[in-house]
């Protein structure tokens, strides 16, 4: 039974999806099945991470063929979050779906709920597996859903961010692709448990400090790193508002959780050269992308220069590389995604209510809707790290681990960035909130009151509300979450338990 | 596209080849062949109405809506896979039932093969949505 629950955040989707295939243009059945779907995905994944928390790491083999010939799935404690935290966003974005309004009628019947299940697939088993070239087949299942998601609908400024990402994205595989066959060639083996005892009784420890360059390269396109992030701005903002609330959420998160599993599985043979390159990374990553939100005035942009920041924050744990500062990594990871999604559904609503993304183009928002505003301003002071929300005991973690070992350089960063984070969020409450309805701008308002619906438009807030609760909630009560999360980073930076799971199983 | 040549041989090759496509798809268990290829070769028996005469003609033979091969493709192979789950091994393990035939000895029925069949109709239905489509455009 406890195996079956590694194998069931896998097979769910896929079940889900292969229905909704049998369904093809029923969007209201199709609605109701997906939303079934990822509730029963919550359940089983909060199963599962109850199971790791009780009973250990769990792994087993699918086709009943030994490690480290077999398909090996594995959840530890760190893969059991994310699992967690997929199916959360995953039930989010359905309900958002339900109203109606996250996403067009037109796109919905044309494969949006099969091709969602599938991505919700992908990002399960790319936290789940145990082999690195699994964990390549992974990446594109949720990669290939990923491009048709984005593409759907056909508008042109959609295509051409779906072109840079498909792009950039293709040169990502190529070079995951090159480093697994070359890992291959050097270990002779890809269970990553199988290889974490061979790596580090390799006689070429040059070749090694190479394929964790190439695999940094991989994983920091798909991460959004400096300076691989351009794709990352130019893209999220051109699909519906669903589609990029996932995105946001969930498709870099799975780049930084590939990063800090081979950076403390796989690459721990020479930290003084690849960790301290990954901290000047994260530092870069931070301020740049901070300031490249500075100069933009669409709402949705705007926060997708700051997921490129905030991922400086998740890499940064991983470059200080020390028990807190992977737990704040992870600590960092779990408020992100939940805040980063609210704040794209949001963004999402308040097109609804205005018919625009354009910051120059909103306001009065306040005046006419003071709950959404409130909803808004949480997830946003949360996202700047203010007290008592999720956001400011993740970066207080962090910084804290670089005091402890005297990194100032990139303390200072983080705090400089934290506060530019607040400049941002600052001028879209301005903006969109708080000054006057411009007088240019009262045909958009028109336009979009005349598709309104009152309950829809709650079905739309329901998922909002959920999610800021949540940071409320983990802002309040952080104790157990850090107890998680350091829990996680302990199992990470002591492998043994993890290659015995997966060896033994 | 008007050929006398495409429009005489396709009726006379394309059950051939979808005939061909499924002693692919049984061989491939042992043999190079399997679910794939097969698929692909019953892809190009129907794309050849479509190219012979027309799209309409090719949906005609197909009999099958595409999605529909495609969802029910993946439910069998998910359910074949799920067979073992029953008798408490991990997901996917292979299971097997000899069927005795008097005179020609026995038949072996596995779980793989099952699975065989359902990427057959995942990869001939995918196929069959994309050049249909893109027939008609």
């Amino acid at each position: 039974m406890q195996k079956l629950l590694l194998v069931l955040p896998i097979i769910i989707p896929l079940g889900t999806s292969a229905i909704l295939i049998l369904t093809w243009r029923a969007c209201r059945v199709q609605r109701w099945l997906s939303l079934l779907g990822s509730t029963a995905l919550m359940v089983v994944a909060g199963l599962l991470l109850a199971t790791v928390w009780r009973d250990g790491i769990q792994a087993t083999q699918v086709g009943n063929w030994p490690a480290p010939y077999g398909i090996t799935l594995v959840a530890d404690l760190f893969s059991a979050t994310m699992v967690v935290l997929t199916a959360l966003m995953g039930f989010a974005v359905m309900i958002y779906s339900l109203s109606g309004l996250g996403i067009d009628p037109a796109r919905e019947s044309f494969g949006y709920y099969p091709l969602l299940n599938i991505l919700l697939m992908g990002v399960s088993g790319a936290f789940l597996t145990g082999d690195i070239f699994n964990m390549y087949v992974w990446f594109e299942v949720m990669l290939i859903s990923s491009f048709v998601l984005l593409a759907l609908g056909g508008e042109r400024a959609q295509l051409e961010g779906a072109l840079k990402y498909v792009t950039i994205n293709l040169v990502s595989s190529a070079v995951f692709l090159t480093a697994v066959g070359v890992l291959y060639g050097v270990v002779g083996t890809l269970n990553m448990a199988d290889l974490a005892i061979k790596l580090h009784n390799t006689a070429e420890p040059g070749l090694v400090t190479t394929l964790a360059m190439l695999f940094l390269i991989t994983f920091g396109i798909k991460a959004a790193i400096f300076p691989l992030f351009f794709w990352l701005p130019e893209s999220y903002h051109t699909p519906p508002v669903a589609v990029s609330a996932i995105f946001a959420g969930l498709l870099t998160k799975v780049g930084v959780y590939a990063l800090i599993r081979v950076f403390t599985l796989l690459f721990t043979q020479n930290v003084g050269y690849t960790h301290t390159l990954i901290l000047v990374l994260s530092g870069f990553t931070m301020v740049v992308g901070v300031l490249g939100a500075a100069a933009q005035y669409e709402f949705r942009k705007i926060l997708s220069f700051h997921i490129v920041s905030q991922i400086g924050y998740m890499i940064m744990g991983l470059g200080l590389f020390t028990p807190l500062a992977i737990a704040g990594s992870v600590f960092y990871i779990v408020h992100h995604i939940i805040v980063k999604t609210n704040l794209f559904l949001i963004s999402g609503a308040v097109e609804r209510l205005r018919g625009t993304y354009e910051l120059k183009e909103l306001g009065g928002l306040y005046r006419a809707y003071p709950g959404l505003s409130i909803l808004f301003l949480i997830p946003a002071l949360s996202l700047a790290g203010i007290p008592p929300l999720s956001g400011f005991w993740a970066k207080y973690t962090l910084v804290r681990a670089g005091l402890e070992i005297e990194q100032y350089v990139i303390v200072a960063a983080a705090l400089l960035v934290g506060l530019l984070t607040l400049f941002s969020m600052t001028k879209i409450w301005n903006e969109a909130f708080w000054k006057p309805l411009p007088d240019t701008s009262e045909k958009l308002v028109a336009g979009a009151a005349a598709n309104q619906n009152m309950g829809r438009m709650r079905v739309l807030v329901l998922p909002i509300i959920i999610l800021t609760l949540l940071t409320i909630l983990i802002g309040l009560v952080a104790e157990p979450v850090l107890l998680l999360a350091m829990a996680a980073s302990e199992q990470l930076l002591q492998p043994s338990e993890y290659i015995e799971a997966v060896m033994g199983a | 596209m008007t050929s006398l040549i495409m429009r005489t041989a396709t009726p006379l090759l394309s059950p051939l080849m979808v005939f061909f496509s499924i002693f692919l798809l049984l061989r491939g268990h042992n043999n190079p062949g399997g679910g794939f290829v097969g698929g692909l070769l019953a892809a190009a028996a129907f794309a050849m109405w479509a190219i012979a005469y027309n799209v309409q003609v090719a949906r005609h033979r197909l009999a099958v809506d595409p999605p529909l091969l495609v969802g029910s493709g993946l439910l069998l192979a998910l359910a074949s896979g799920s067979v073992s789950l029953l008798t408490g091994k991990p997901f996917l393990t292979g299971k097997w039932v000899e069927i005795p035939i008097p005179l020609l000895g026995h038949l072996e029925i596995g779980t793989p093969m099952v699975f065989d069949v359902g990427v057959y109709l995942v990869v001939l239905g995918v196929l069959m949505i994309i050049i249909l489509n893109l027939a008609e455009e």
